[in-house]
């Protein structure tokens, strides 16, 4: 009965997605908000790459609000699991093959992760990608050596700092020219590195708050007891 | 006759992504697997969202590489996307810390020997029987009804 209710749930929500998939119309659907925007962006960012632009200039506010989901989602996640005992064992550690791997990864991915942060305003990526491949740098590590100890004072200091520094830079825009997170600074030359104004800043930020959130988060999940099977 | 061209494959893709994972979810009776038939079900909803913005003959949306007035795609889908994605792995992330705690507390992620241990428990606490509920299904158990603090104690859980 079970299977025949969620057999029938599922083509209903199938016939449902096509429906609404049939009325859209492949590739010239309307974009009303996408073409003000393609038009736009250049005179009023600056960044030469238009999703950052969009994720950190005309939706910043959101990304404030996403922002705060992850913070909630890692907070709740320290919460559920809570600290280990004093003397709990280890999980095993890893062969020499996966050790010598992530040493190797740990410094690759770091570079690619910094690069893709700071070119966020330039090329595809921005804080939200070069964020996670940050924190995979280190949880690739602590997999491969469940003894390491990742300092959580420290993480959940960046992540604080990161997070003010995001919201100062809204509010600095809001006393200096009225609008919450509205690109500051001089826009510079398109194509840049040092150019769209706040863009690179906002992006930092948002990468090492990402970065040091799930990097915390994870960390807290592969030290967390798993307890008896 | 339905057309076989791109647009029905990616659609297809995408729309099937999202039943296999609401079926997944529906039907799993275990916890992990519907933890993953939700991000398979969330991968596919990412994928729908990216085809909204697409356009045919039209560019990746970054100033500078191609000749100005070239169309490009719809940059706010993919901004929508590139930010659910991560936060898809937050949440992600706490199901499976609650999952752990679940796992800790009680030996197994099996709903069906979740569900009998969890009734266990609370009948234990009340201190009633547990065959006193008007709420239990007549015949035989699927589970020898062991107290489930019994056996967790037995191998040394903690409770």
């Amino acid at each position: 009965m079970r299977n025949i209710a969620s057999l029938v749930f599922s083509f209903g929500l199938a016939f449902l997605l096509l429906a609404i998939a049939a009325q859209l119309g492949f590739g010239h659907t309307p974009m009303i908000v996408g073409s003000g925007i393609l038009t736009g962006a250049e005179a009023d960012v600056g960044a030469a790459n238009i999703v950052t632009a969009v994720v950190f200039g005309y939706r910043g506010f959101d990304t404030l609000g996403e922002l705060s989901i992850l913070f909630a989602a890692a907070t709740a996640a320290g919460l559920v699991l809570g600290h280990r005992r004093l003397g709990a064992a280890d999980d095993p550690e890893g062969g020499l093959i996966l050790r010598a791997g992530a040493d190797l990864l740990f410094p690759l991915l770091l570079l690619v992760g910094v690069y893709i942060v700071i070119h966020g305003h330039l090329t595809p990526g921005g804080g939200f990608q070069g964020g996670v491949i940050l924190a995979a740098a280190f949880f690739v590590s602590v997999i491969a050596k469940p003894s390491l100890r990742l300092n959580h004072g420290a993480i959940s200091v960046i992540e604080g700092l990161a997070g003010a520094a995001f919201i100062l830079i809204g509010i600095w825009a809001l006393v200096e020219d009225g609008s919450f997170l509205k690109p500051m600074l001089d826009q510079g030359v398109l194509g840049q590195l040092v150019s769209a104004g706040t863009m690179p800043l906002l992006s930092s930020a948002v990468g090492l708050k990402v970065g040091s959130e799930l990097a915390g988060l994870l960390a807290h999940i592969s030290e967390s007891e798993a307890g008896e099977p | 006759m339905i057309p076989f061209s791109l647009e029905t494959i990616l659609y297809t893709g995408a729309i099937g992504l999202v039943v296999i994972g609401a079926f997944g979810l529906v039907l799993s009776t275990h916890l992990l697997r519907m933890v993953l038939a939700l991000s398979v079900a969330e991968a596919g909803g990412n994928v729908l969202i990216v085809l909204a913005g697409y356009r045919g003959e039209a560019v990746a949306p970054i100033l500078g590489y191609a000749a100005p007035g070239t169309a490009m795609v719809d940059p706010v889908p993919q901004a929508l996307v590139l930010t659910a994605i991560v936060i898809g792995v937050g949440v992600q992330a706490l199901a499976v810390a609650v999952l752990v705690r679940i796992y800790r507390a009680y030996g197994t992620l099996e709903l069906r020997v979740l569900v009998e241990r969890m009734q266990g428990e609370i009948s234990e606490a009340a201190g009633i029987p547990r065959s006193s509920s008007t709420h239990a299904p007549a015949g035989e158990r699927p589970l020898p009804p062991v107290p489930a603090l019994l056996s967790h104690q037995a191998r040394g859980v903690r409770p």
